[in-house]
């Protein structure tokens, strides 16, 4: 294997993390984490300030933080670790979208299947109570 | 082989037969290898979590008569926590920029820092869980409670672990200077720390946050 | 100062296991005196112990699988007998005893053969077939096989000191709690899975990135042969459902070892959640073990019909629509626990949904061998027993998919029967179709023929006279793990079971007759071309056994051919440069990593199971400075000097060449 410079990109793909490492100065790569921290500090304090107000119709507060996090997970992965739509992330996208298609298979199969469970059957200290 | 035989396949399906095969030039980049391999090893890793938030999402509500969520968590110490992981996930990403760029003094400096944001991030942690213990809210009060310090635990495990690497690395760029194979693993480093974030933000939302309401 | 270990620990009253650990230290010191003795100690460790080859990797999971294959069929025998004799009695093997048996034997079989096998064969094949030297990471390769050794012989130190769960190879709770399983054999299973666990997940992540990152020039995704394929659906599984089974035990863990509440009866625990998070992982598990073997088919198929696979394309679409469904049905291994109807229900069609893609691929490997010229070797008869016997197993199986069948039929010897068929008949007949297609290819001889048909006939026939009495059993009302039992109209049906076990013993004579058979007399069996079968991806390309480097130079397979063609491609190239430009090749250094990694792993989980607490200080520090040492490493490639390569390369094309052209040799 090549041990040309690392990232002298040999084919059309781009290691997860990295940025087009062409042209941009360290100028510019600073900014671009720094509008990501701004962008993620004012998702987050909304989360904390949405949580607790009473400004907000109350049965939207776990629908607005649902959302305002997967916008902080998304501002991480586009700000900081650099994942973009292009043909050369292809593979990285692929990847995140399979584990998150896992993810969300787990939790919410998980979640229907346990309540429909709580629901059907007796609870374990009650069966307990039973055997006396 | 004439191109006829070469398509002749019965079972072409339609749409994928354009075979781009002048595209793949050979193996790729062992930064790009090495990257790619760790990207799945973090969603392994997610996937792990998950399998704790559903634990968690399952049983929050079993507190066996004991404190509740909303009695035990104190957000705004949370927030600070918050605050310092993400300070310390922008650090690096400036630590990344210094590696890069082959300074030496930037990147000790950036990682340095994001050290102790990561400490102090871990020790505000510790204080919580300890706290709680003497009040009698520890792992063993309750199924709520157990899946409460197994998943937090979970992911404080990852960010002292973090810690313990990020120490290594300052060691080897401090003893070896930027080697391709030390920017390597500074690449997977930030990676994993950055994830670490990701995944607090999913934490604090759902533990915390969701968890304080009513 | 040892924690929980005693002399008790050791069952001195037992004669069983007496017996079995006195046979097995004995066979191990006379292999270890023997090597020792004969002086290839340095070559062992120099060659195959610290080897981070894939080829070397590769061979040793499946002689670790082939051994372990020995001991958890040792079980089963043990159970038939048990079974066949304790009709109105007690058989020769108390509860407490046979249950630990019938616990090893799921745990043995599906952790240390099963998976072992299939990721020995991937390992060895996949760089091969990719046209490239090895996989993405090498000493990591290393450390996840010998961390499999680990795990596999923590399970196997139960035998002599302590003991093993009692639990099934499930640990469901509460029995699986500290409460009710107070003993170490649990935490045996618990930590021996986890250790190994790790492992698995290496290789998961490391086959995933080669097989996407790490192909020769030209090898585009639709030009990878079909086993690629399987393999990359495999792994992906892997890396996607081991993380649930990690989480899940450590929980238990959590359980019994600090008093946590997650699935204890008391304090809020839910039972029933393990069940949940424990199939989520079994699912994908059992397509973890198959896919593989559906790859191992598609090749031996194809080459023993003389036809390129049909329908390659569906083949992969069906490949992968297998891999993102098989998270899609895990409740149908707890259609029984309460879920509801409409719950049940989705799960049922999901789970019949599951079986189109795999009648797809039966399809095609039917119309691969219409019109072909067969040839009936060792290999295909595999893949014919297979085909025949996967299709019964699987019907079962979308039989017992209906939730009202499953109602009657769970946990009878009806699902044992079950999975053993497409177990058996799915994943171990590709495991020995696939190592005696390759066996060749990794050592430079063949397996005997005469003997390999000998084998497949006592199993075949073996496998349907224990087995298929077991689904009438089922239907009968008998429920699986019974130790003994009294209605006489299962008597019979056991007794035929016992003697399709032994059948199947036979089997496994002959093959290990045919090993030590083939290997005495491998002057004559020599595989001097390096294409025994005539296949045709790139590893039959090769000499055999390959040069350490795999291709002197790296095929480029680019252009309009399809995918069948690209082992002749490759075979043009070398032909037309009279005089290739040989280059100095880099290979990955050997290492002891992975060895030491996984004997300070030993240590760890043996000094958990007994509650040794200083000997796990000294463990984790000794694995943590073990891969500090690895990573402070400057020297990480030894360089094969391009003069050696051209030797080497030479060497093997004058011997193939001769070969080739010597009169009567075919195409």
């Amino acid at each position: 294997m090549s041990h040309a410079s690392d990232h002298t990109r040999i084919g059309p793909e781009v290691a997860p993390g990295d940025e087009q490492a062409d042209s941009a100065s360290v100028g510019q790569r600073i900014v671009v984490y720094l509008i990501g921290l701004g962008l993620a500090i004012i998702l987050t304090a909304t989360s904390f300030f949405v949580a607790d107000t009473d400004l907000v119709w109350q049965p939207s507060i776990p629908v607005a933080l649902v959302v305002l996090a997967i916008a902080q997970m998304g501002v991480h992965l586009v700000f900081f670790l650099h994942i973009t739509t292009g043909p050369d992330n292809a593979n990285n996208v692929l990847a995140l979208a399979f584990g998150v298609l896992v993810v969300l298979i787990l939790m919410s199969g998980s979640l229907w299947i346990m309540s429909n469970l709580n629901h059907n059957m007796m609870p374990m200290d009650q069966i307990m109570q039973m055997q006396r | 082989m004439s191109t006829a035989e070469a398509t002749s396949d019965p079972n072409a399906l339609h749409g994928l037969e354009k075979d781009s095969s002048a595209g793949w030039r050979g193996p790729a980049s062992k930064r790009i290898v090495t990257g790619y391999g760790f990207w799945i090893f973090i969603l392994s890793d997610m996937i792990m979590f998950a399998a704790f938030f559903a634990t968690y999402a399952v049983l929050h509500g079993q507190t066996a008569d004991g404190p509740s969520g909303h009695d035990l968590f104190d957000l705004r110490n949370v927030a600070i926590e918050t605050a310092l992981l993400l300070a310390s996930s922008f650090t690096c990403g400036l630590a990344s920029i210094a590696a890069d760029e082959r300074s030496k003094v930037w990147f000790q400096l950036a990682m340095a820092v994001t050290c102790i944001l990561g400490l102090g991030f871990l020790a505000l942690e510790g204080r919580e869980f300890a706290d709680l213990v003497a009040r009698g809210a520890g792992p063993t009060r309750s199924a709520f409670l157990s899946a409460f310090f197994t998943l937090v635990g979970c992911h404080g495990l990852h960010v002292s672990a973090g810690i313990l690497w990020l120490l290594t690395m300052m060691a080897q760029v401090f003893a070896k200077g930027f080697r391709a194979d030390i920017q390597r693993r500074i690449l997977c480093f930030a990676l994993f720390w950055h994830a670490l974030d990701i995944i607090w933000v999913a934490v604090f939302t759902v533990v915390y946050l969701l968890g304080s309401a009513k | 100062m040892l924690g929980k270990l005693t002399w008790d620990a050791i069952p001195f009253d037992q004669p069983i296991p007496m017996f079995a650990s006195g046979v097995v230290a004995l066979g191990i010191v006379a292999i270890l005196g023997w090597v020792v003795i004969k002086g290839h100690l340095p070559y062992l460790w120099r060659e195959w112990i610290t080897s981070v080859d894939h080829k070397r990797i590769g061979v040793m999971y499946t002689v670790l699988a082939m051994v372990m294959l020995l001991r958890g069929f040792v079980d089963a025998i043990m159970m038939r007998l048990q079974q066949s004799l304790a009709f109105q009695g007690e058989g020769f093997l108390p509860p407490e005893h046979y249950n630990q048996v019938f616990s090893a034997h799921g745990t043995i079989m599906i952790f240390f053969v099963a998976m072992p096998f299939m990721i020995g064969l991937m390992n060895f094949v996949v760089p091969l077939q990719l046209g490239v030297r090895d996989v993405a990471f090498p000493t990591l390769n290393s450390v996840g096989f010998w961390l499999t050794c680990t795990g596999a012989l923590l399970v196997n130190i139960s035998l002599i000191v302590g003991e093993f769960a009692r639990t099934g190879w499930l640990p469901y709770p509460p029995l699986s709690e500290l409460k009710y399983s107070p003993g170490v054999g649990v935490d045996y299973y618990l930590w021996a899975i986890q250790i190994s666990g790790i492992g698995t997940l290496v290789a998961g992540i490391n086959l995933v990135t080669t097989v996407l990152k790490i192909r020769t020039k030209g090898m585009s995704y639709m030009r990878m042969p079909m086993f690629c394929w399987t393999a990359l659906a495999t792994n992906l599984l892997i890396v996607a459902a081991f993380p649930i089974l990690t989480a899940t035990l450590a929980m238990l863990l959590l359980d019994r070892y600090l008093g946590f509440h997650f699935f204890t009866n008391e304090a809020g625990g839910n039972v029933m959640m393990f069940m949940n998070l424990i199939w989520a992982w079994g699912h994908p598990e059992v397509y973890i073990l198959v896919l593989p073997a559906f790859g191992i088919f598609s090749e031996v198929i194809s080459t023993f019909s003389g036809k390129p696979l049909f329908g390659y394309r569906s083949m992969v679409a069906a490949t992968m629509a297998i891999c993102i469904l098989a998270f899609m049905v895990w409740l149908h291994h707890f259609f029984t626990m309460g879920a509801g109807a409409d719950v049940n229900a989705i799960f049922g069609i999901a789970t019949m949904i599951i079986a189109v893609p795999t009648g797809v691929k039966v399809f095609n490997w039917l119309f691969t061998m219409y019109g072909g010229r067969i040839r009936f070797q060792t290999p295909l008869l595999w893949a014919i027993g297979f085909m025949v016997t996967f299709i019964i197993g699987g019907m079962t199986g979308v039989l017992m998919a209906v939730p009202p069948v499953a109602f009657v039929l769970h946990n009878s010897l009806f699902l044992v029967a079950h999975f053993h068929n497409v177990i058996i008949g799915g994943v171990l007949f590709g495991a020995f179709a696939g190592y005696t297609y390759w066996f060749p290819k990794a050592f430079g001889f063949r397996l005997h023929e005469g003997l390999g048909h000998a084998a497949f006939w006592c199993w075949l026939v073996g496998f349907y006279i224990a087995f298929m009495p077991l689904y009438v059993l089922g239907l009968l009302g008998m429920t699986r793990r019974m130790q003994h039992y009294d209605v006489p109209e299962w008597h019979p049906w056991l007794i035929v079971a016992a003697f399709g076990a032994a059948l199947i013993l036979c089997g496994i004579v002959l093959q290990i007759v045919q090993l030590f058979y083939s290997i005495r007399h491998r002057a004559q069996l020599r595989d001097e071309t390096g294409d025994l079968w005539n296949g045709r991806s790139l590893e039959w390309a090769t000499a055999s056994p390959p040069p350490a480097f795999n291709f002197a130079i790296l095929p480029d397979v680019s252009g309009e051919d399809a995918y069948w063609g690209i082992k002749e491609r490759a075979a043009e190239q070398t032909g037309q440069d009279k005089r290739p430009d040989y280059q100095a090749i880099e290979m990955p250094r050997n290492s002891p990593t992975g060895f030491v990694c996984a004997f300070f792993a030993t240590l760890v989980g043996f000094a958990l199971i007994w509650h040794i607490w200083w000997l796990l200080a000294v463990g984790a520090m000794g694995a943590y400075a073990t891969f500090v040492v690895f990573a402070w490493r400057d020297k990480d490639e030894d360089e094969i000097p391009a003069e050696e390569v051209a030797r080497i390369d030479r060497d093997n094309l004058i011997a193939r060449r001769t070969m080739l052209n010597a009169p009567g040799i075919g195409t």
